[in-house]
Formats: C-alpha cells, structure tokens, sequence
C-alpha cells in the first residue's frame, strides 16, 4: 500500500540511504516485522509511525545493524554488511545509551574514542549544539529526562554521521526540548544527512517531516509526504489514513 | 523416517544381543574378581562412545558457528544429550563394579574423575539450552560445546599427572592390564553394539528436533501470513 | 582506532565507573573478609591437617570472590542499555572482552592481595617453597580464572537465572586450572614437590583459552 507518487520521485537515480527488501524478523512464533519492502532517499526526513508493537523500534535496531533480519536484505549506504558502516551511521535508542556515573562530556570522550576521534572540541561542539552545557559536570544520572535525551542525541551525532536513526527521541521529555530537538533534526536534514525518527509524538516532528511511514503489525501500511492531519494525534488509526 | 532407521535398528538389536551373548557368557571369568567384572564391557565401550559423541557434538558446533543450519544445531543437542547418558552410564557402573570388589563406591582415579569432570561439563551445556532464552540459544551453546571440547584434553593432562603425584586405587586396570584376548574380542564387540545404538538414539533425537523445527516455522509462517496479528 | 587503544579506553572508563559508584567494590570486600572468616571456623586453623589443605582452602575462596565480582561485570553495560552504543560504532568487539577481562582481572587481584594476608594471619601460614613462585600461580591462575569468567557471564546476562548460570558453566571448564592452582599451591607452601608441570599447565590454559575467549565473543556479543 506504499503511494504510488512517492516511489516514482524525480530522485530515482540516486542510490537509497537504505534499502529494504522483504525484511522479516521473528521472535520464535511472534513475528515482528512482516515483510517491509522500501527505499529511502538521502538527505530527507523520514518518520516512522505506527502503534505499540507494530515493529517500528525492531526495523530501526535492524537498519542500525543491532539485529538480523530472519529473512529479507537490508542495505545501508549500499552495503548489505552494516558493520561496515559503522562510522557513517548514529543511533539513538530508547534508553538513554550513556553511563550515569560519568558527565556528559565524559560520555562523550569515551564514545568519540570508540569512533577514532579523540578531539575534545567535537565532543563540546555536539554537546553545544544540543543545547547543552559542555562544562556541566553533573553527573548525566542526575539529568532530567530532557537533558539526558538531548545528551544522548549529542553522542548519536558527535562522528557527524550520513545516517542518523532515532527511537523515540522525545519520549518523555519537556515540550521546549522536544521542539528544540526537533528543530535541530530538521537542520541536520537540511545539511544533507538522512534521518530516521520513530515517535509516538508526531506532532512534535511534523514541522520538519519530510516523509511519514506507518507501520501496523509489523507491515508498512502507508507512505505520504509529510505527516497527514489525520496522524498527528498519537491516538490515530493506520486505517484513516485513506488512499 | 526413511526406510533405513527400522533396518538399521534391527541389526542394532542384533549386535546388542550378540555383544551381550559375548560379555555373558564368551568372555571368561576373571580370575580374581569373579563375574562381578563383566560390567567391564559396559563401563569401558559407554566411556568410549561418550566420547565419541562429544566429538561430534564439537564438529557439529563448529559447523553451526560456521554455516548456521538447523541440522547442525539439531546433530549438536542429539549427540550432546546421549554423550551424558553414556557419560551416566559409566559413572553408574563404575561404582556398582567398585563396591562389591573393592569394598569403595568410589575412588578418584583417572579415568573416573575424568568421566565425572566430562559429565559435568556437557550438563552445564544442556542447561544452558534450557536457561537461554529464544533465538541465541544455538550461537551460545555452540560456543560452550567448543569450549567443553578444548578443555577435554587438558582435563585428561592435568587429572593423569595429580595421580601420579597422588596415586589412588584404580578401577579396573586400563588396556594392556593382563587382558585375555576373549576378553578384547568382547569388548570390541560390545563397542560396536553401544556404538551402533548411540548413533541410533541420536539419529532419533535429531529427527525429533528437526520436526520441532518445522513446527516451529510453520507457526512463524503463518504469523506472517495471517491478516490480523502477528502472533501466532 | 586500534585494538589495543579502544582496550586502554574502555579499561580506564570501567575503573572510572567504578571508582565512582563503589558498588562492587564495597561488598565485594566485606564479602572477601567473611569468607575467610567462615572458612575459619570451617576449617580448623589450629589443626595440624589445615596446613595441609590452605592450598585448597585458599583457592576456593578466590574463585567463590571472583564469582561474585564477575556477575556484577556486564550488569553497568545493561543498565541504560549502553551495550548498544559499543555495538553500533566501530569499535572490536575483542577490545570490549579484553577490556572487561583485564578490569575483572585487576579488581579480583585486589580481592586476593586482601584476603591472602588475612589467611596467612588466621592459619599461621609460612611457605617453604619460594614467594616469587606463589606470585606467579596466583597470576596465572587468576587469570584463568577471569578470562573464562567473564566470556561466561556476558552469556549468562542473556540467559534466566543468571546468577547461577555463571558458576554452572565455569566450574567445570575450570577444574583442571582449579586442579593445578589447588596443587602448585600446596605444593610450593609445603616445599614438598616442584610446581613447574602445573606452572606449564596453567600457561597453556591461559593461552589456549583467552584464543578461544577472543575468537568467538564476537560472535556471542551479537547473538541477537
């Protein structure tokens, strides 16, 4: 049910940030994704929708290279070894993927170690653009929700990656920050990098959407430019969405 | 199952009988410990064919690290399960054959504790299947069989040298301890006998699990299919 | 970045972590102390036999510590899930054990140097045999220990009942090295023979182990 006017862009040519094909992922009995066939242009803003258990956090930590796919090929910047482009990609996940006992720009250092980079200034520079303080020294177990959300955003973008996915950035986190961050998301879009956001808060994000995918059971049921009215409210139906 | 297993279980059941025929009554009486020592013939062919099966659960590890197929995951479970049964089998006849010749149920020579330290390996590994939960238990066992397996030689080494540092009784003697030929012909056999009904039990068992399998992917397969939920 | 550099990283920002929450740290003292303690009342330290056996006695206090530690090894790298930001960058997975082995190999060697003194003190030790060889057991044998242990316990997080899943697969792969720290011990204590097969012994362990541990916790990291 992908539209139709979508998949026949003007930017065919251009190699999809990521390709999926047929990508199927069980748990035992319990299949979580069923079979998503999509590519993604670069440079856009995609946001991923749909209800609890639908698949969206599963098909984000596959495109990330943190599960395998029981069926199916993902491509990533063209390669189908995921690992290998480890350092052209940043990942965002539910929880916050920082240590609590360590201040955010000593989360950073260790991290950016991680992808070779051992200059303190991108760290501070990633932890500014944030909008947070590098010389902070809480500890990030002491940071508010948003604060902690907006740190580990920080440590996703710090290698200054292609391809950035995001699991549920704003969960939880205070309206200013939430817009904040989603400003930001639609800056780095707009300097060319692809960005993947799974979120219940549409609304948070559709100011900057490019496009929206909705998944349902574990199926992408729905492609559109932006995000329609009828998706905003996070209690919507995949079903209203009308073709 | 293909036509071969009753063929090859019947000629099983025929070696079983005849390598019995062979420890009971061929083989002579020993002079000293009288017939007490044709457990002999189960405990020393059950060590082997223990072995055997740890080996293959080794080579089928490997191959599933490697290649990730069900049959190997499946060969891997079978041979480990009947190599402890095997591996019991002679924990069980050691003792019963110790008490009434030696007056001791147990004694710890090489070859027992050796026996012990292997059993306790490949039961750590079957719990480890049953405690790890859905769709890694395979890698994780995998690894475990491969570290059971590289430390088996080393158990051997270190468990042979502290008996000679401590010598204790030994539980009826090793090859070349004065056997009787007869007596070598009825091991051979009943090597032969338990060899067979191993692999007979383990191609059972891996049958089963490979039917586990299908039904396993025939319910995923129809989650994927189904128009509502996913969960099947 | 290198192996070895992503190594040096992880091992220093786990020591900082450590230093900071104290958490394994406290308990893992107080639980050093009361072992030798029960162990104590268990074994008579008076006893003429006890010298005998402090080889032995010594030993399984070690590994009953190093048990409790190794537990607490994977759980910071659960909490937050930060795993997951190790996994999805760049670094080796070889640099992430080998970190987590030498951090567990470190704090469980300040667990020893606590509580040998401490059985010296209660059982009257004196060896016989020279210290330097006692050292070098100690070395090796711990990490044989820990090697192990930890390649463990990153499986046992996944598993249910993790707590007891870790000494159920490590206790039995680690006999024949329990066997050889267990005798060269006795045996330098009492003077009575020469520990250089078990010295030997534990090198290859060491050796061939630690291969096994790096060659496949990559592929036990991202099993699911």
């Amino acid at each position: 049910m992908s539209s139709e006017h979508i998949s026949n862009d003007s930017t065919a040519g251009i190699q999809p940030a990521v390709a999926l094909s047929e990508v199927v992922r069980h748990f035992g009995r319990f299949a979580a994704v069923r079979g998503v066939t999509a590519n993604f242009v670069p440079g856009r803003l995609y946001v991923v929708l749909g209800e609890n258990g639908a698949g969206k956090s599963t098909l984000l930590r596959m495109m990330a290279g943190l599960l395998q796919p029981t069926r199916g090929t993902i491509r990533i910047l063209g390669e189908t070894d995921i690992r290998s482009m480890a350092p052209r990609m940043g990942y965002m996940g539910h929880a916050p993927l920082l240590y609590d006992e360590l201040d955010a720009m000593e989360n950073l250092r260790y991290f950016a170690g991680l992808y070779s980079i051992h200059d303190d200034r991108a760290c501070a520079a990633a932890i500014e653009r944030v909008g947070l303080d590098p010389g902070l020294k809480r500890r990030v177990g002491q940071y508010s929700q948003g604060m902690r959300q907006r740190a580990s955003l920080a440590r996703a973008i710090l290698h200054n990656p292609e391809l950035i996915l995001l699991d549920e950035p704003f969960s939880n986190v205070d309206v200013r920050s939430a817009h904040a961050m989603a400003r930001l998301l639609g800056a780095m879009r707009d300097e060319g990098k692809t960005v993947f956001v799974v979120t219940h808060q549409a609304a948070v994000v559709e100011p900057v959407a490019d496009e929206s995918i909705v998944m349902h059971t574990g199926r992408l049921v729905a492609r559109e430019h932006g995000i329609p009215h009828s998706l905003l409210s996070p209690y919507s139906q995949p079903s209203e969405v009308r073709r | 199952m293909k036509k071969t297993f009753p063929i090859f279980a019947i000629a099983t059941l025929g070696l079983l009988s005849y390598a019995l025929y062979q420890a009971l009554v061929v083989a002579p009486t020993e002079v000293t410990m009288g017939n007490v020592q044709r457990i002999f013939y189960y405990h020393l062919p059950s060590a082997w064919v223990a072995f055997a099966m740890f080996f293959v659960n080794f080579l089928a590890s490997i191959w599933y690290l490697a290649k990730r197929t069900a049959g190997s995951d499946a060969l891997a479970l079978a041979s480990a399960e009947v190599g402890v049964v095997f591996c019991t089998i002679v924990l069980l006849t050691g003792p019963i054959w110790a008490r009434p010749v030696w007056g001791i149920w147990w004694t710890w020579d090489a070859r027992l504790t050796s026996t012990l330290v292997l059993w306790l390996i490949y039961v750590a590994y079957l719990m480890l299947r049953r405690f790890a939960s859905g769709g890694q238990t395979p890698v994780l066992a995998a690894a475990l069989a491969i570290f059971g397996f590289v430390d088996v030689p080393i158990v051997y080494l270190s468990i042979r040298f502290f008996r000679t540092q401590h010598p204790q009784p030994v539980i009826g003697g090793g090859p070349g301890s004065g056997l009787d030929p007869r007596m070598w012909t009825a091991v051979l056999w009943n090597l032969a006998a338990f060899a067979a009904y191993g692999s007979l039990l383990v191609w059972t068992r891996y049958h089963m699990a490979m039917v586990e399998r299908q039904v396993e992917e025939a319910h995923a397969q129809r989650a994927l299919e189904s128009d509502e939920g996913a969960d099947q | 970045m290198s192996v070895w550099g992503v190594t040096q990283r992880t091992l220093w920002k786990d020591l900082r972590l450590e230093w900071r929450s104290k958490d394994a740290i406290n308990s893992m003292l107080f639980f050093a102390l009361l072992v030798v303690v029960i162990f104590s009342f268990a074994f008579d330290p008076t006893a003429e036999e006890s010298r005998q056996i402090a080889g032995g006695l010594i030993w399984v206090a070690f590994l009953f510590a190093a048990v409790v530690a190794l537990n607490q090894t994977w759980a910071r790298e659960l909490r937050n899930q930060v795993l997951d930001a190790y996994r999805v960058s760049p670094a080796p997975a070889t640099a992430l054990f080998m970190a987590k082995a030498l951090g567990n190999f470190l704090f469980v060697v300040v667990l020893e140097a606590l509580m040998a003194p401490l059985f010296v003190v209660f059982y009257n030790l004196r060896s016989v045999g020279p210290v330097y060889q006692l050292l070098i057991v100690g070395a090796l044998g711990t990490w044989a220990l820990v090697v192990n242990g930890t390649f463990f316990a990153a499986m046992s997080i996944r598993t249910r009942s993790r707590e007891i899943m870790l000494p159920l697969m490590l206790f039995p792969i680690s006999i024949p090295a329990l066997l050889a720290m267990v005798d060269a011990t006795t045996s330098i204590l009492t003077g009575s023979a020469s520990p250089a097969f078990w010295i030997r012994l534990l090198a290859i362990y060491d050796l061939v182990f630690t291969t096994v541990c790096l060659s496949l916790f990559e592929t036990v990291l991202n099993a699911e």
